[in-house]
């Protein structure tokens, strides 16, 4: 199992060399500059503000730096907020998109996993329909339109909530729903099926012989073979709500790294795309790791190969 | 009874989680919601309009804005006299101190000034100073002896500056961030970080307390400030809501006192709103033509393009803020300049030129292209402006929707044949809005080159004196600019915001600068 770990680990280095090195070409192949902006700067000024940033040598040494750079670990200064380095962005955002991540996930697992028995065991009546339907709406609503209709109902018009913001936990509930209500749709689709599945099978009519309660039944036998499939989902999902909270942070002014990612992209704030690329990379690099692993403590044929 | 009680229970146990008590009357605490993260703190750094708002209160430069015309007022100089042929300034500073406790010295604004023109320092607003004598030469490495620029410490109270030029507005720009003094000891002490709270030693009538990117940044009212008995306020809280929408929601929800923009979408419900205002403001809305490439090469062509726009219907029915409709370039509102005749909106006019450049009712008028960014905004206006042109002229324009650095990129190397542009003014002086057309000007971007024209533009800069004179050769040249039209100015901008209606003391002004040293919140 170690050394499985190992050699995937080892494996990092060639893809996050690929991946840096295609986005540094990439951003560099757009047009504009950093510093171009709609009032244009004296010829000297352009070029002293280049020269500071090493922009004016050959892109082939720009490169060879930047990689030297980011083996020591030095993610370089943001070229937008040059009173702070990349690094510092990311260490300050980072813990912020995790918490808002954690949340959102729990939000679909909580609401997802209840709905998803719910409607199993309520198959095919009102309540089943009812529900599959708001799973279906989940899936169907994009984050951009449910986020700001939250916001005008539980802040504006009932005034429970903050609008947006960060700091105390209140702030932390709207966009929470935001992010996890599309996760929290797919595990409810899930779970249902897991449930149906399960609950017509041999054991289970063993259990309810013994005259077992049914919520013991439920709970107890049902539910833990149920949620393989979401539980093999919340693998990719996490890595999809870490990276995914874009539009969810900058609907609610959150201080996250997502706000960073599109905004340096647009701005060509190079080095701060390069290092949100980076980072993204070696976390979707690790949780892959983390579910494969998961995969193979559960399926030893996987561990052979 | 007993269902009032639990619900009072409810809410103080509502209260208790919030941690915000409900803000008192006395309790001045004053939340702008900035609109975006200041990209820096540092005066010789910054370029932008949400950085102006917090370092105006932050730091204090030779002069400050009076809140409502903008005129300057003494600030960290207590008075100053001017030599005769306008070159020479001496300013007196007054007795003041950093927030550290050291005095502040004329020996500050020269360490200030040098570091903002030093070519390693990378400024991008150097060009702020290059009205120093030996400023530009200094930025461009070309002298090295700094005691060459026109600025030097007589004593520890007395700044004698010498510009390149008389410069009718310098006493304005003296309140301009980028000519404030900095505090040399704390810069050499912390590098890039010593604009960080508890590092940074500021000026201004407020201290910085907490910097939080992207979540929050706190001022607090600075009680060594020599104008402190002015100041009510006790805190300052600076948001930076990107999303516009979502700004406008908090200041409904009441998280914030100020947010100095309404998204287009929400402008006519705020409308009917008390806390709305809309304001004139110091920029102009226009097309650029690229007068190098066929047909908007013909000055006939550009001028039936101009006339055919009604730019009042533009304004009333697409744009709808109140966007002052303009076919001039400099803004109304400029002291002492009168404005010129724009060229107006003529359909027939605008045929018959289109037919004199041989293109009758727009047969065989070539392709063009209509270049603009991707905005809201900008999209109904080229849209509106498109079909004003087929109906009147019967020439069909497509648009072009680029992201922001692609329309930069491609305006600045003429790769365009119409662009839609728009400009702020840096200072309230038509010169601001005039100097940039000059030929081959950085901000030109048009390819249009009159010699007249930048001679009138250099006669004003630098050899005239007598105000009046200096106003009415500007006039001249901007007649030159509308005859020719290069550009197709559309309108004047307009300020919208919302405003609590408890602040006090915050008055509409042609820049939207409002200082914080004069606002209250009342009861």
């Amino acid at each position: 199992m170690l050394g499985y770990i190992v050699r995937r680990v080892a494996g990092f280095a060639p893809v996050l060399f690929v991946i840096v090195s295609l986005s540094f070409f990439l951003m560099r192949l757009a047009p504009g500059g950093p510093f171009d902006q709609d009032r244009a700067l004296p010829e000297q000024v352009r070029a002293n503000i280049e020269a500071r940033y090493h922009l004016d040598e050959s892109l082939w040494r720009q490169y060879r730096r930047y990689l030297e750079d980011v083996l020591r670990g030095d993610l370089g200064p943001s070229f937008r907020y040059p009173d702070r380095s990349v690094n510092e962005l990311l260490g300050l955002g980072f813990p912020v998109s995790l918490t808002l991540g954690l949340c959102g996930l729990s939000v679909a697992v909580v609401l997802g996993g209840v709905t998803g028995v719910l409607a199993a065991l309520r198959r095919n009546t009102f309540l089943d329909y009812l529900t599959m339907s708001f799973a279906l709406g989940g899936i169907s609503i994009p984050n951009f339109v449910l986020g700001p209709i939250l916001m005008l109902v539980f802040a504006l018009w009932l005034g429970w909530l903050p609008v947006a913001g960060w700091g105390t936990w209140r702030h932390l509930i709207l966009p929470s729903i935001t992010l996890g209500t599309f996760y929290a749709a797919y595990v409810a689709r899930l779970t249902r099926a897991g449930m149906l599945e399960v609950i017509g099978q041999d054991f289970i009519r063993t259990a309810r012989a013994k005259g077992l309660h049914e919520a013991k039944i439920v709970l107890r036998h049902a539910l833990p073979s149920a949620i393989v499939p979401v539980v093999t989902y919340l693998g990719p999902a996490s890595a999809a709500v870490l990276t995914g909270s874009v539009v969810v942070e900058t609907i609610f002014s959150i201080p996250g790294i997502g706000r960073y990612f599109v905004g340096s992209a647009l701005n060509r704030d190079y080095t701060m795309v390069l290092g949100t690329v980076v980072f993204y990379s070696l976390l979707l690099l690790i949780s892959n790791l983390v579910v494969d692993v998961v995969y193979a403590v559960l399926d030893p044929r996987v561990q052979a190969r | 009874m007993k269902r009032k009680g639990v619900a009072l229970a409810l809410l103080f146990l509502g209260q208790l989680c919030v941690g915000m008590p409900a803000r008192g009357a006395e309790e001045q605490v004053f939340r702008i919601n900035n609109m975006v993260e200041p990209e820096s703190l540092d005066p010789g750094v910054v370029t932008g309009v949400p950085e102006h708002r917090i370092l105006s209160n932050l730091f204090e430069g030779l002069t400050t804005a009076d809140p409502k015309d903008l005129s300057p007022r003494p600030g960290m100089a207590a008075t100053w006299t001017v030599s005769k042929d306008g070159l020479v300034y001496t300013f007196k500073l007054r007795s003041a101190r950093w927030t550290d406790g050291k005095p502040v010295t004329a020996h500050d604004f020269v360490y200030a000034w040098e570091r903002v023109l030093n070519p390693k320092m990378g400024a991008k607003y150097a060009q702020q100073l290059f009205y120093l004598k030996n400023g530009e030469e200094y930025n461009r490495g070309r002298i090295t002896d700094f005691t060459q620029v026109g600025a030097k410490a007589l004593d520890d109270r007395t700044l004698q500056v010498t510009l390149r030029c008389p410069t009718a507005y310098f006493l304005d720009l003296t309140s301009f961030y980028t000519l404030y003094p900095v505090p040399r000891w704390a810069i050499e002490a912390h590098g890039k970080d010593w604009v960080k709270p508890g590092k940074i030693v500021s000026n201004g009538p407020f201290r910085l307390v907490r910097w939080v990117p992207q979540e929050e940044l706190v001022l607090e009212k600075n009680p060594g400030h020599w104008d402190a008995a002015r100041v009510k306020l006790q805190r300052v809280v600076f948001l930076p809501t990107e999303d516009g929408n979502t700004a406008h929601k908090q200041f409904l929800a009441g998280e914030s006192d100020w947010v100095p923009q309404v998204p287009t979408a929400q402008i006519e419900a705020a409308r009917t709103r008390a806390e709305f205002y809309v304001t004139p403001y110091l920029g102009t809305y226009f097309f650029r033509f690229n007068v190098t490439k066929s047909p908007t090469n013909d000055a006939r062509v550009r001028k039936a393009l101009s006339l055919a726009v009604d730019r009042e219907s533009l304004t009333r029915y697409v744009t709808r803020a109140g966007q002052i409709p303009t076919s001039t370039f400099v803004p109304a509102g400029m002291r002492g300049y009168e404005g010129v005749r724009g060229l107006g909106f003529d359909t027939a006019a605008a045929r018959k030129l289109l037919a004199e450049a041989g293109y009758p009712d727009g047969k065989g008028f070539p392709k063009l292209e209509l270049l603009y960014n991707t905005n809201e905004l900008h999209k109904v206006v080229t849209q509106a402006v498109q079909q004003m042109w087929k109906d009147s002229l019967g020439i069909h324009v497509d648009l072009a929707n680029v992201e922001w650095k692609v329309y930069l990129a491609r305006q600045s190397s003429l790769d365009y044949q119409i662009a839609r542009a728009g400009w702020i003014g840096d200072y309230v002086d038509p010169n601001t809005f005039l100097d940039m057309w000059v030929s081959g000007g950085g901000n030109n971007e048009t390819g249009w080159s009159s010699k007249r024209y930048d001679d009138l533009i250099a006669r004003a800069a630098c050899r005239i004196v007598n105000l009046k004179e200096r106003m009415r050769t500007l006039q001249e040249a901007e007649q030159i600019l509308v005859e020719d039209a290069p550009i197709l100015p559309l309108f004047t901008y307009v300020n919208t915001g919302m405003l609590g209606r408890r602040v006090a003391g915050w008055y509409p002004n042609i820049l939207d600068q409002h200082p914080l040293k004069y606002i209250s919140l009342e009861r």
